[in-house]
């Protein structure tokens, strides 16, 4: 089949684009042998998804909702990957931006909210671009893998939510009750985001997609998004050309936790009017800081096919939800899928590599394999012998 | 049929023919229907430019890659060569360019290794250090078998990589450009022991583009163009401009045209400089000389001997330990490489694919690599689209770059037109000083013809230039005068008129240039 794109490289290239979406039909495929073994139609299933979707006025709304935060997120990670730095600190950087931004609304109850609205989201933005630059500053100045410290940054902003929401911030009247539910007070609805009534669709979805090009923009026609382009592709010729590769860094896992922070300021404005908490991530942040990071691969690191991407994903989560109510199959499939198409997305960069190789001419001997897309830690590494 | 023995107590291998073979890469014919063979006591030249399909064609000898078409014969039989342990069982050796050998371990314990041993999961390393120094004693290759091979020189490690694949039972050995690492002497020494092995019969592939070696060591010449056998020839009757023109199908200028300039005013001083290798080494033991205007100074010296880490102090990319730096007359220490650059720098670095181009971007994303954020390719921090275009456009046509588009990604050109790429964009920016490192190690005839013209234009604008190269026939066809560099320090500084490679040679080898004066 590879032989096939080789004689024909524009095939192979629209392949290329294809790929991710033929990846998660095949994830879906793999999802149907489930299905029947749970003793579920996969006819009737996939049916009840694509209708849980994209099945009326609403559903449609819940997806791009549920696509929202996904693509806010993606953005930010665009920036980090591009620079070459891994930010898995989604999750900590929406929720700190969550809490500078709820905590704007909750002090100033009474000021309008064309005032308070934009005030918070900056402020998610920047609660964000401090949970994000905290470990662009140590892998930049103390060479700590910053894999591992935003992992540690989730975990401690888990943790700073949970005391925030169950002390200083709890809402006033489940202070006074035994059962003291772990949620901040519902924000004026005067700071509402702007909704298309009757769905629940916000206008956080449009800020998302504006911003989509914007970084877009950012990325490919400013010098900042030259240098940190140039800095995740070759930091060695970035150096030689006079470029401070560490402050590049510390700027890109900045911004990458700013997009995340801003995500979790709109979910709360535009979405829970409130803050709450399960006890684990989770719980808030319907895991977007982990599945941004699969729909800014799925659109190939690029802001624009980050778009597309969070939607398809948006629309699967939203969708195996009403799956599940209608088949009655267990929560944890839903959980299978969305896992079996982070690794079938993951994995197809392999074949997109090959393919990239086998197009390559002019060389006397296959040169080492094409590096991957992605960043190395997330490549899957091995290649097939010649 | 009977072989007959070597003296090594291997059977001869008295004819080796590859004939019609054919090796297809997708998109790349790298060998077409090539015939070539080597005999029993001959040592046969394969030559050719990078990308001439030498390496596919010694790989499949090797055992490294089947052939599409075509056979290979030994001593009249056929055989099928699937992996390097069949070649080695056929008594086929290789010399690689970069050694396989372990630094950590000695001698023995390197010949020794992947051996299967007459005691089971025991070694018995005794006998393979007393064969070695049969082995070394049979071919004069003086080497202790108890050394470890970390405190070898690079042509001691040259002679345990043969050891080693006589150790085998080598009886055909191919050699991959045996001498770019050696000095003029270890050279010397080395063509002797060819010279030695040649008489006792064994085969000899020998790949190289250094003519000259060719032409002393050699009996035939086979050249290789476009995965084609251009033709093969006897060495008596063929000259260096003869296998210049056959390797690159065109006529060739064999010594770049310099014109007569005038020595300008000092453009680069240094003064007793020191600096750290990154290993905190001394890598630079108080070098100081003066660059000027209108001149190319040479420094030549053997790898790893502080070339890199002068390059890199010069460039404001390491910081001094010691001495002093002016550029134009102001000091550079303590200066970023982006203010050193400002200065009037231009660095050709020796790593053109690590620190000199960015791979993934595009051709005219790399030509603006070093001004990007300054006018006209900036305006309030937006790329300006439009004069970047422009510039690309213009400089790959003045620096006649090959490639498809201005934003085809650099990796996709060949090496040549990258180094091009690299030159366009630091010559055009009318520099006072050049570093140039290596700068056309891995190039083509062509395309080395095109640097060395580029860097003699730059002379006659007047500008200073310190050419560092490890090819002594590059350093003395460019530079007007040369310094030689031996362990972080400077042994001499010889006018061009008085420099002959047996002389720098002698100094690269770490002796003083007074000691080499009295001795010659």
């Amino acid at each position: 089949m590879l032989d096939f794109f080789v004689k024909y490289p524009r095939l192979g290239r629209l392949f290329d684009m294809l790929l991710p979406l033929l990846a998660t039909l095949a994830a879906l495929g793999v999802g149907a042998i489930m299905l029947q073994l749970l003793g579920a139609n996969p006819v009737t299933a996939y049916g009840a998804l694509l209708q849980g979707a994209f099945g009326s006025q609403n559903a449609l709304a819940d997806t791009i909702v549920r696509a929202t935060p996904l693509l806010l997120v993606a953005l930010g990670i665009c920036i980090a990957f591009r620079a070459g730095v891994i930010n898995i600190g989604g999750e900590g950087q929406l929720v700190a931006g969550a809490i500078l931004g709820t905590l704007v609304g909750l002090m100033f109850p009474e000021a309008p909210g064309i005032v308070i609205v934009p005030l918070a989201l900056v402020a998610g933005f920047i609660g964000g671009a401090i949970w994000g630059g905290i470990p662009g500053l140590l892998k930049a100045y103390y060479n700590v893998n910053e894999i591992l410290s935003t992992i540690m940054l989730n975990i401690i902003a888990v943790q700073g939510m949970n005391y925030l929401l169950r002390q200083p911030m709890i809402d006033p009247a489940q202070a006074q009750l035994a059962s003291r539910i772990p949620q901040t007070a519902r924000l004026a609805q005067a700071f509402d985001l702007p909704r298309w009534i009757p769905t629940r669709l916000h206008l956080g979805a449009l800020i998302a997609v504006i911003l989509a090009f914007v970084v877009y923009i950012f990325l490919w026609r400013t010098t900042i998004g030259y240098r940190i382009r140039a800095v995740g592709l070759n930091p060695d010729a970035s150096r030689y050309a006079g470029i401070n590769v560490k402050r590049n860094i510390v700027l890109a896992l900045l911004l990458s936790g700013a997009f995340a922070g801003l995500a979790g300021a709109v979910q709360v404005y535009g979405v829970h009017h409130r803050m709450f908490t399960d006890g684990s991530l989770a719980g808030f942040t319907g895991s977007a800081g982990f599945n941004g990071i699969v729909v800014a691969l799925f659109g190939k690191l690029n802001p624009i096919g980050a778009i597309p991407a969070a939607f398809i994903f948006g629309a699967l989560i939203v969708g195996a939800n009403s799956l599940q109510r209608a088949m009655q199959v267990p929560a944890a499939l839903i959980t299978a899928l969305n896992g079996l198409v982070v690794v079938f997305v993951v994995s197809s960069d392999y074949f997109s590599r090959r393919l990239a190789r086998n197009r390559r001419t002019g060389a006397e001997t296959p040169a080492a394999p094409p590096k991957s897309t992605l960043p190395p830690a997330l490549s899957i590494e091995g290649e097939a012998s010649q | 049929m009977t072989t007959e023995l070597l003296p090594s107590g291997t059977a001869r291998i008295d004819h080796m023919e590859m004939r019609g073979i054919t090796k297809r890469f997708p998109g790349v014919l790298a060998s077409n229907h090539v015939d070539f063979d080597v005999l029993s006591g001959e040592v046969h030249a394969l030559l050719g430019e990078n990308g001439a399909g030498k390496s596919t064609l010694m790989k499949i000898l090797y055992g490294l890659y089947q052939p599409d078409e075509g056979e290979i014969r030994l001593n009249g039989e056929k055989v099928i060569i699937q992996s390097p342990a069949d070649a080695i069982h056929l008594g086929i050796g290789m010399i690689h360019q970069h050694f396989m050998l372990v630094p950590t371990l000695t001698v023995t314990e390197n010949v020794a290794l992947g051996l299967k041993s007459s005691r089971g999961v025991r070694t018995d390393l005794e006998k393979v250090a007393a064969r070695i120094n049969e082995l070394a004693s049979l071919y004069g290759l003086k080497v202790d078998p108890d050394a470890l091979v970390w405190q070898l020189s690079v042509g001691q490690q040259q002679r345990v990589e043969i050891l080693k694949a006589l150790y085998r039972g080598a009886a055909l050995l191919i050699l991959d450009e045996p001498t770019a690492v050696l000095t003029p002497q270890e050279v010397d020494e080395f063509f002797v022991t060819l010279e030695q092995m040649k008489k006792d019969g064994h085969a000899l592939i020998f790949i190289s583009h250094k003519l000259h070696e060719v032409l002393q060591l050699c009996n035939r010449v086979t050249v290789l163009r476009d995965g084609q056998a251009i033709g093969t020839k006897t060495t008596t009757g063929v000259t260096k401009q003869q296998l210049a023109e056959m390797m690159v199908g065109r006529p060739v200028g064999m010594q770049p045209h310099k014109a007569a300039t005038e020595v300008g005013e000092v453009r680069l001083s240094l003064r007793d400089v020191q600096a750290q290798s990154d290993r905190n080494h001394a890598a630079l033991r108080g070098v100081s000389f003066d660059l000027r205007g209108g001149e190319i100074v040479g420094l030549a010296g053997v790898s790893g001997n502080g070339q890199r880490e002068l390059a890199e102090v010069v460039a404001g990319l390491r910081p001094v330990s010691g001495g002093g730096i002016d550029l134009v007359g102001r000091p550079i220490q303590g200066k970023s490489p982006r203010a050193v650059m400002e200065m009037g720098l231009s660095y050709i670095p020796e790593e053109r694919m690590r620190d000199g181009v960015i791979k993934d971007f595009t051709v005219s994303e790399n030509l603006i690599l070093r001004e990007f954020d300054l006018r006209p390719f900036a305006r309030n921090g937006f790329l300006d689209r439009g004069a970047i275009q422009h510039n690309a456009t213009d400089l790959v046509k003045d620096f006649s770059v090959k490639t498809p588009s201005l934003e085809t990604p650099v990796k996709n050109l060949s090496g040549g037109n990258i180094q091009k790429l690299v030159l366009a964009r630091e010559l055009s920016r009318k520099p006072q000083v050049i570093v140039a490192a290596q700068p056309t190690r891995g190039l083509d005839i062509g395309a080395t013809e095109y640097v060395h013209a580029r860097l003699l234009e730059q002379r006659e604008l007047g500008t200073a230039t310190l050419l560092i190269s490890e090819d002594l026939d590059e350093i003395l066809a460019l530079s007007d005068r040369i310094l030689v560099i031996f362990q972080g320090k400077i042994m001499g500084d010889v006018p061009r008129a008085e420099a002959t490679p047996e002389k720098l040679g002698l100094m690269m080898a770490g002796e003083k240039q007074a000691d080499v004066a009295t001795t010659s």
